[in-house]
C-alpha cells in the first residue's frame, strides 16, 4: 500500500536526521545520569585486582627481588616478575614499532616507574599493601636523558637485548642507542634549490615531551575461563580489533577464542593505542589464577609510563627568493623515543607522516631525515590528537615560515598567501610525494583574514610597540598566524599497515523487519559521539531515520574487524564504509521495491526514505515498507533479508585544512599572557554535524592551548620524572581556558563517498603554531626569533629578558 | 583494620555500610554502593571527576574517608533524575548544549553545576568558570559547559518563577 | 593511589580530641578538611596509625568580630569566603581564601589546617603574618599562644609540639578603611604560587603610617618582611619607596627552582607581587569599602 498521505520531502528530510543535522548526541542520555561503562565499571564475580611494582630508577640493574615479604600481606594472591614470565616467553612483548617492550624488566630498568613486578590481590586495597611491602634490591647505572647524547661513543648500553642487532626494523643501526634513520624527498634536489635561493633560514625548533593525558586512565579486566579457555579482555582500547590480533600473537590462544571489548572510553587523544604491560598482565594474571584480573592505573603512572608524545627535535630550513618565493624546505630531526620503540604509526612510517611538513604551500624541492634514538625515558611516541607525527610536521612548516618572514621582512600572512598551493593545482603532489585531493586555501585565508580584520590588529600591535618603546606600557601583543594542511584517514594500504594489517575500515548493517536497523563498525569512539554521526551518515544513506538505528562499537566478537579511532581516521574511513554499506542496503532496497510497485529498478528514483515510479511520486515505497518486505516478499532469486557490509580501503588519505589566527598579550614583567582572541577556521569537507565539529574544535583547540603553552613532561639529570601529576602537568581549567570562535569553509573530498575529511585533530595540529607563533610575533619587534614551548609565564619572561625588555 | 558501621543518606535512600577506616569514599560509592558514575582521574584531587554533593556541599570523594561521612546527605549523579525517569534540567541542559563527549568528566560537571547553581542561581560566565573551575574537562574545552549551565540556570530559574 | 590501614578516631568535643592526640603521640594525627593529609597517605608518604576527626568538632567552627577577630581553627574556606561580616572587617581573608585551591577543596579545607601543617606552599601562613596573628594552641594539659611570625621553622616543620593542635586564629581588627592586597601568581586554578605576596596598610594623605609584608612560597617557610613596614613609613610613599621595599622583600627570598619557574624567575615575581600588592593596597586604603569581593553573590 503507497501511503496516501505523503509528508514533504523537506519533512522527511528533517525526520531523518541525516548528514548536516545538528542531531542531539545519543550517548548523552546514558553519560549525563552517570549510567556510562567505562573500564573500572566493569565487576566480574571473583575479580582480582592487580598493581605495579615500578622502579625508583631510571637506570639501574635489579640485583634481588624479594617476594616474600609481600606475599605475606594480607590479601595479596600472587607476585610476579619477569622471572616468571620468561618459561612463558612473555617477558617481553612486541610493540606496533617493530621493537620489543619488557612487560616486566629482567635485569635491568631502563626507565623511571618502569613495571617491575605485578602484585595481585583480592582488592586494590590489598594489592597497594602488597606493592609498598615488595621489597627489591637495584645497583643503579648512570642514566641517559639527552638524546644529543644518545650516540655519543661511551654513551652507556641501554637495550642489552638488542647487543650486537645491526639491523632494525627500519634499517641499520648504527650505535647501539640507534633505532632508526628514516628520510624521505630529494635530497640532491633539495640542495640544488638551496644553493640558488636568495635567502635561507635555518632555525632549531623543539616540540617537547608531552602527555595526552585523558581524564581516564588506562586498564583492563582480563577474563580466562579456564572451562572452555576463552579470554574475555575489556580495555581502554581506540583499537580493539589489533589488541585482540596482538594478544594472539603473544599468548598464543587462537584469535576466536578472544574477545576484546572497549567499552566507554573516558577520552582517547593517541593514550590508548598502543598495548601496555598492565594489559598483557591482567591476562597472565588471570591465566595464572583462572580469575578475572583488573588493572587500572593511576594518573602518576598514566603520566609517567605509557604513551608519551612528541620529544621532536626539529632543525628546519627554507629556501627561497627575496621576494618571498620558497625554493626548498629541509628538516633533520632527533627523535628521543625513550627506552623501547613503541610509537604508534603504520609500520612503513617511523616518523608517522612527518613528510607532510612542506606544508600548504607550493614548494618545489623537499627533504627530511628522523633518527630515532633510545634514552632513560618511557616509551611512547603516540600522535597525541593528531594523525602520525602531524603536529610536530605542521609546527615545523609553520615556524619556520615566520622566521622566514622575519628574515625577508614581510609580513608572516602575505608571505603564507604567496605560497599557497593554489585551488587549480589539485589534485596537488608535494615535493614528498603526497597527493593533496582538494582545496582551496585563498579563499580560506582571506574569509579568516576578514573576520579577525587582521590589519586593523597590525595596527594596534604598532601602536602597542610604540607605547612599549616609549615606557608608557609594559605589554606587548602577538598575533599568531596558522595555515595547515593536515594527513589524515589513514589509510591507503598500499602505504599503510599495523602489524601487516592494511588500515581499511569496515561496517556492517542489519535492517530489521520493521525498519530499524543495527550497526557496527570497526572504529570506536572515545567521546566523538560515533553512536549519534555514523546514524546520521546512515540516515542520509539509506532513508531510516537516525533515530531508529543503534550504532555499536567496540565488541570484536560483533563488529567487523577494524583499524580503530585515532589519527582523524574515522569519518575518512569507517564513516566511508557506512556510507558505502548504506548504498548497498539501498541498492537491494531498490529490487524489492522494483518488485513491488512491479516496474523495473531504473524506472524508480529515490526520494529521501524510499523509492517513487519516475513521475508518479505518489506511487512509493517506503524503507519501512521495503525492509517489511525483504523478509517476507522478495523478487524470485532474492535472498531473504536486508544486510549488507562494507570493507572500505581508501584510495587516498583525506587534506583537511584551516586558518586559525591568535592574539594574545604578554605582560612584559611577569610573562602573564592572556589570549585575547582565538579564531579557527576549518576545512573538513562535508560536515555530518555541525554541533560535534564544533565541539571537536572547541576540545582539540583547548589541549592545542595546553599544549603550546604549558605541558611538559621533563625529567632531572638522573632520571626522575618530574611533574606527572596534575599539579604540575597542565590541563587548563574553565578559568584558563579561552574563548573560541569557529568558522568554516566546506570544499568536499574528491575521493570520499560523502566528500567528508575528518576534523577532530585539526583544531590541535594547527592550533599549537598559532598559539607558539602569537608568543613569538609579540617579540619579533624586539628582535626576537624563537622561543620554545611550552611558553610558560616563567619561558616567556626569560625570553623577554634576554631580549633586554624586563625591568631588570 | 576491622570494619565499622557508618549511617549514610545516598540519594534519599537510608543505608547503614561497613567500611574501613581507610576507604575512600569514591570506592565505597563505586564499588559497594555500585554507583559508578562518579569517576577517578587523578587521584590527587585536582580533577573533580569524582565530585558528589555532600550536605549542601561539592566534595571530591577521592579525597575523603566513608567515615568521615558518617551521617552524611550525599547526592551523586544518579540521584539527579526525576523519579519518573526524565532528565534534570542540568542533565538535558548538557545534553541540549554538546557540554559532553566523552562523558568521564561529565558526573562531577554536573554536580559541581548542581551546588553552583543552588548558591547562586544566576550566575554569569565568569562566575561559572570560576565555578567549575575545580573541574577539568579534556574533550569540550568548557565552552558548551558554560552553555549548558546558562541553559540549566535559565530554565531552573523559570520553574522557580511559575511555582 | 591507596592509604595505608589506620585507626580512625571521632571525638566528640574538643577535650576528647586533645586527650585523643596527647594518647596517640607522634603516631596520632588530626584531621579537618584532609586535603593536606589524605593526598599524602595515599602516596603512602604519611602513614599515621591514628587519624582524629576534628571535623564534627562545632567548637573549632566560629568567626567572631570585635576589637580582635577570632577564627576556630576547623573554620573552612568557603565559610571565611562566605561570611559577610568578615569580609567588612578584613577583606583580605576572602581575596586570599578565593585564590586557594578550587571550589571543592575550599568546602573542605581549613584554616587551621592551613597555617599548622607548614607547607610553603599554602597562603595563609603569610596572611597571618601580614595581620600578625597569633594561633591558639591547646594540649591536654594546657594552651598557649604562638605569634604567626615566630611559628614556622621549616618546610613541614613548625612550632607545633606532639599532641598540641592549633584550635583559633586571633589577630587585631585592622583599622576600618585599611589598604589591603593579596597577589597570587600562580600557573592555573588550583596551583600553589609561584609568588604571592599579602599588604595591608593605613595611609594618611600621601603618608603610610603603617604597613604590613609577607610572601608565600618564595622560601621553606612563609616569610614577613620586617623591613618594608619601616620602608614604607619613613618617608612620603612614591615609587622609589615602594622599590626600596621591593628590594627589601627580594633580599629575603629563596625559593626553589621547580615547574613554576626558576629561582630568578620567582624571585622577581615575588617582587612584581610585593609592588602590585602594595600599589593596590594603596589604592584601596582609605576608600569606601568595596562591595562584594571577587565575586558579589558570595556574600550570601
Amino acid at each position: 500500500m503507497a501511503d496516501t498521505n505523503i509528508p514533504t520531502i523537506q519533512e522527511r528530510t528533517d525526520q531523518l536526521e541525516g548528514i548536516g543535522c545538528k542531531r542531539k548526541r545519543v550517548e548523552d542520555v546514558r553519560f549525563t545520569q552517570g549510567r556510562g561503562n567505562y573500564v573500572d565499571d566493569v565487576k566480574l564475580p571473583g575479580m582480582l585486582f592487580g598493581d605495579f611494582v615500578r622502579s625508583p630508577f631510571a637506570h639501574a640493574r635489579i640485583k634481588n627481588i624479594n617476594k616474600d615479604s609481600a606475599l605475606a600481606v594480607p590479601g595479596v594472591v600472587a607476585v610476579i616478575t619477569a622471572e616468571d614470565l620468561i618459561p612463558l616467553n612473555l617477558h617481553y612483548m612486541p610493540t606496533l614499532a617493530g621493537d620489543v617492550q619488557a612487560v616486566l624488566a629482567h635485569e635491568k630498568v631502563l626507565f623511571q616507574n618502569q613495571e617491575v613486578a605485578f602484585i595481585v590481590a583480592k582488592d586494590r586495597y590489598a594489592a597497594a599493601d602488597g606493592v609498598e611491602a615488595l621489597t627489591i634490591e637495584y645497583e643503579e647505572l648512570e642514566p641517559l636523558m639527552d638524546p644529543y647524547k644518545a650516540m655519543d661513543e661511551n654513551a652507556p648500553v641501554l637495550r642489552e637485548d638488542l647487543e650486537g642487532k645491526t639491523e632494525g626494523a627500519h634499517g641499520p643501526r648504527t650505535h647501539h642507542n640507534h633505532i632508526f634513520t628514516w628520510t624521505a624527498g630529494d635530497e640532491a634536489a633539495t640542495q640544488q634549490a638551496f644553493d640558488k635561493a636568495d635567502v635561507v633560514v635555518k632555525e632549531y625548533l623543539a616540540h617537547p615531551r608531552v602527555h595526552p593525558c585523558p581524564l581516564e586512565t588506562c586498564g583492563s579486566v582480563a577474563d580466562m575461563n579456564p572451562i572452555t579457555g576463552q579470554l574475555t579482555l575489556w580495555g581502554t582500547f581506540q583499537a580493539p580489533h589489533v589488541v585482540r590480533t596482538v594478544a594472539s600473537l603473544i599468548s598464543n590462544i587462537p584469535e576466536h577464542k578472544i574477545r576484546v571489548i572497549a567499552p566507554d572510553i573516558g577520552g582517547g587523544f593517541g593514550n590508548k593505542v598502543g598495548v601496555y604491560p598492565g594489559y598483557v598482565m591482567s591476562i597472565v594474571g588471570s591465566i595464572v589464577l583462572k580469575k578475572p584480573v583488573k588493572w587500572i592505573e593511576d594518573r602518576m603512572e598514566n603520566l609517567s609510563t605509557t604513551a608519551f608524545a612528541r620529544d621532536y627535535h626539529i632543525e628546519a630550513e627554507l629556501a627561497a627568493t627575496k621576494d618571498g618565493k620558497i625554493l626548498g624546505m629541509r628538516s633533520h630531526v632527533l627523535a628521543d623515543h625513550g627506552a623501547f620503540d613503541a610509537c604508534a604509526d603504520p609500520s612503513k612510517y617511523p616518523a608517522g607522516m612527518y613528510h607532510i611538513c612542506s606544508g600548504s604551500y607550493d614548494i618545489g624541492a623537499a627533504f627530511c631525515s628522523v633518527t630515532g634514538v633510545y634514552t632513560n625515558k618511557a616509551p611512547g611516541g603516540v600522535s597525541y590528537r593528531c594523525s602520525f607525527r602531524v603536529t610536530e610536521a605542521v609546527y615545523t612548516i609553520e615556524r619556520i615560515i615566520e622566521v622566514l618572514a622575519i628574515k625577508l621582512g614581510m609580513d608572516a600572512a602575505e608571505l603564507r598567501q604567496k605560497n599557497f598551493v593554489q585551488p587549480e593545482q589539485f589534485p596537488y603532489t608535494s615535493a614528498f610525494g603526497w597527493e593533496y585531493d582538494s582545496g582551496d586555501y585563498p579563499t580560506a585565508m582571506k574569509k579568516a583574514m576578514d573576520a579577525i580584520d587582521y590589519d586593523d590588529l597590525r595596527e594596534e600591535q604598532s601602536k602597542m610597540v610604540d607605547d612599549f618603546k616609549a615606557g608608557k606600557s609594559r605589554e606587548i601583543m602577538g598575533i599568531g598566524v596558522s595555515f595547515f594542511t593536515e594527513i589524515v584517514g589513514a589509510g591507503p594500504s598500499k602505504n599503510c599497515d599495523i602489524l601487516g594489517i592494511g588500515m581499511f575500515d569496515s561496517c556492517e548493517i542489519r535492517v530489521h523487519p520493521t525498519g530499524a536497523a543495527i550497526a557496527r563498525l570497526g572504529a570506536k569512539s572515545q567521546g566523538q559521539g560515533h553512536e549519534t554521526t555514523f546514524a546520521q551518515i546512515l540516515a542520509s544513506e539509506t532513508g531510516i531515520a537516525a533515530d531508529m538505528i543503534t550504532i555499536e562499537e567496540g565488541d570484536t566478537d560483533t563488529a567487523p574487524y577494524g583499524l580503530g579511532t585515532y589519527g582523524s581516521r574515522s569519518t575518512p574511513v569507517a564513516g566511508a564504509a557506512a556510507a558505502r554499506a548504506g548504498r548497498k542496503i539501498k541498492y537491494k532496497a531498490q529490487l524489492i521495491a522494483s518488485h513491488l510497485l512491479e516496474v523495473h529498478h531504473d524506472d524508480l528514483e529515490w526520494d529521501v526514505d524510499g523509492f517513487a515510479i519516475k513521475g508518479a511520486p505518489q506511487k512509493r515505497k517506503s524503507m519501512k515498507e521495503i525492509a517489511w518486505a525483504a523478509y517476507n516478499n522478495v523478487p524470485d532469486g532474492m535472498e531473504m533479508g536486508l544486510e549488507a557490509v562494507d570493507y572500505y580501503d581508501p584510495p587516498n588519505f583525506t587534506y583537511p585544512y584551516g586558518a586559525y589566527f591568535c592574539v594574545l598579550k604578554i605582560d612584559v614583567d611577569t610573562g602573564v599572557y592572556k589570549i585575547e582572541r582565538f579564531y579557527a577556521l576549518d576545512d573538513c569537507g562535508t560536515r555530518i554535524n555541525p554541533m560535534i565539529i564544533e565541539g571537536q574544535v572547541h576540545g582539540g583547540l583547548t589541549e592545542a592551548f595546553a599544549v603550546a603553552m604549558g605541558q611538559l613532561i621533563d625529567f632531572d639529570e638522573t632520571g626522575n620524572v618530574i611533574g606527572a601529576s596534575l599539579m604540575d602537568f597542565f590541563l587548563p581549567t574553565a578559568v584558563e581556558t579561552p574563548h573560541w570562535e569557529t568558522d568554516h569553509t566546506e570544499v568536499p573530498s574528491p575521493h570520499h563517498p560523502i566528500g567528508a575529511k575528518g576534523v577532530g585533530e585539526s583544531p590541535h595540529v594547527g592550533g599549537v603554531p598559532a598559539f607558539s607563533n602569537a608568543v613569538n610575533d609579540a617579540f619579533r619587534p624586539f628582535g626576537g626569533i624563537q622561543t620554545h614551548m611550552p611558553h610558560t609565564a616563567a619561558n616567556i619572561w626569560a625570553y623577554a629578558k634576554s631580549l633586554g625588555l624586563t625591568d631588570q | 583494620m576491622a570494619k565499622r558501621l557508618i549511617k549514610l543518606t545516598v540519594n534519599g535512600d537510608e543505608m547503614e555500610v561497613a567500611v574501613e577506616p581507610r576507604d575512600l569514599l569514591i570506592h565505597t560509592l563505586r564499588e559497594q554502593l555500585e554507583l559508578t558514575g562518579a569517576h577517578i582521574g587523578c587521584d590527587t584531587s585536582h580533577c573533580g571527576a569524582c565530585t558528589v554533593d555532600l550536605d549542601g556541599r561539592s566534595v571530591k570523594s577521592c579525597t575523603m574517608f566513608t567515615v568521615q561521612a558518617d551521617g552524611a546527605e550525599i547526592t551523586t549523579v544518579e540521584g539527579m533524575a526525576h523519579p519518573d525517569g526524565t532528565l534534570h534540567a542540568i542533565q538535558e541542559a548538557f545534553r541540549q548544549m554538546h557540554g559532553l563527549q566523552c562523558g568521564f568528566c561529565t558526573p562531577g560537571m554536573i554536580m559541581r553545576a548542581h551546588r553552583l547553581l543552588q548558591e547562586n542561581p544566576t550566575p554569569t560566565e565568569e562566575e561559572i568558570r570560576w565555578g567549575i573551575s575545580g573541574n577539568l574537562c579534556r574533550c569540550t574545552g568548557y565552552q558548551n559547559i558554560v552553555k549548558a549551565v546558562q541553559l540549566a540556570s535559565e530554565t531552573l530559574s523559570q520553574k522557580v518563577a511559575a511555582e | 593511589m591507596i592509604p595505608g590501614d589506620f585507626d580512625y578516631l571521632r571525638p566528640k568535643t574538643k577535650s576528647e580530641a586533645l586527650v585523643m592526640l596527647r594518647d596517640g603521640g607522634d603516631e596520632a594525627r588530626p584531621i579537618a578538611g584532609g586535603h593536606s593529609l589524605i593526598p599524602m597517605m595515599k602516596l603512602r608518604m604519611a602513614a599515621p596509625e591514628k587519624v582524629v576527626d576534628l571535623g564534627g568538632l562545632a567548637d573549632l567552627k566560629h568567626i567572631s568580630i570585635e576589637k580582635d577577630i577570632t577564627i576556630g581553627a576547623a573554620t573552612t574556606q568557603h565559610q571565611l569566603i562566605e561570611s559577610g561580616a568578615l569580609f567588612d572587617a578584613c577583606p583580605i581573608l576572602r581575596e586570599t581564601a578565593l585564590l586557594i585551591a578550587d571550589p571543592q577543596i575550599r568546602y573542605c579545607g581549613t584554616l587551621g589546617g592551613n597555617v599548622a601543617n607548614g607547607d610553603p606552599g599554602n597562603d595563609m601562613p603569610a596572611l597571618m603574618q601580614c595581620l600578625d596573628a597569633s594561633y591558639i594552641i591547646e594540649s591536654a594539659s594546657g594552651k598557649r599562644e604562638i605569634k604567626a611570625r615566630d611559628f614556622y621553622h621549616a618546610a613541614y616543620f613548625t612550632a607545633l609540639e606532639t599532641g598540641e593542635l592549633i584550635t583559633a586564629i586571633r589577630f587585631k581588627t585592622p583599622e576600618a578603611g585599611h589598604g589591603y592586597s593579596y597577589q597570587k601568581l600562580k600557573r592555573k586554578v588550583g596551583d600553589y604560587a609561584t609568588a604571592a605576596a599579602a599588604v595591608t596598610l593605613s595611609m594618611s594623605e600621601d603618608n603610610v603610617t603603617g604597613a604590613s609584608v609577607a610572601l608565600t612560597n618564595l622560601a621553606d617557610t612563609p616569610l614577613y618582611v620586617a623591613e618594608a613596614a619601616d620602608i614604607l613609613t619613613s618617608s612620603p610613599l612614591s615609587a622609589d619607596t615602594i622599590k626600596e621595599a621591593v628590594k627589601a622583600a627580594e633580599a629575603m627570598m629563596a625559593p626553589a627552582a621547580d615547574g613554576r619557574g626558576s629561582s630568578e624567575y620567582r624571585t622577581r615575581m615575588g617582587g612584581v607581587m610585593v609592588q602590585r600588592a602594595i600599589e593596590a593596597a594603596v589604592e584601596r586604603a582609605d576608600k569606601t569599602p568595596k562591595k562584594g569581593g571577587l565575586f558579589g553573590w558570595l556574600r550570601g
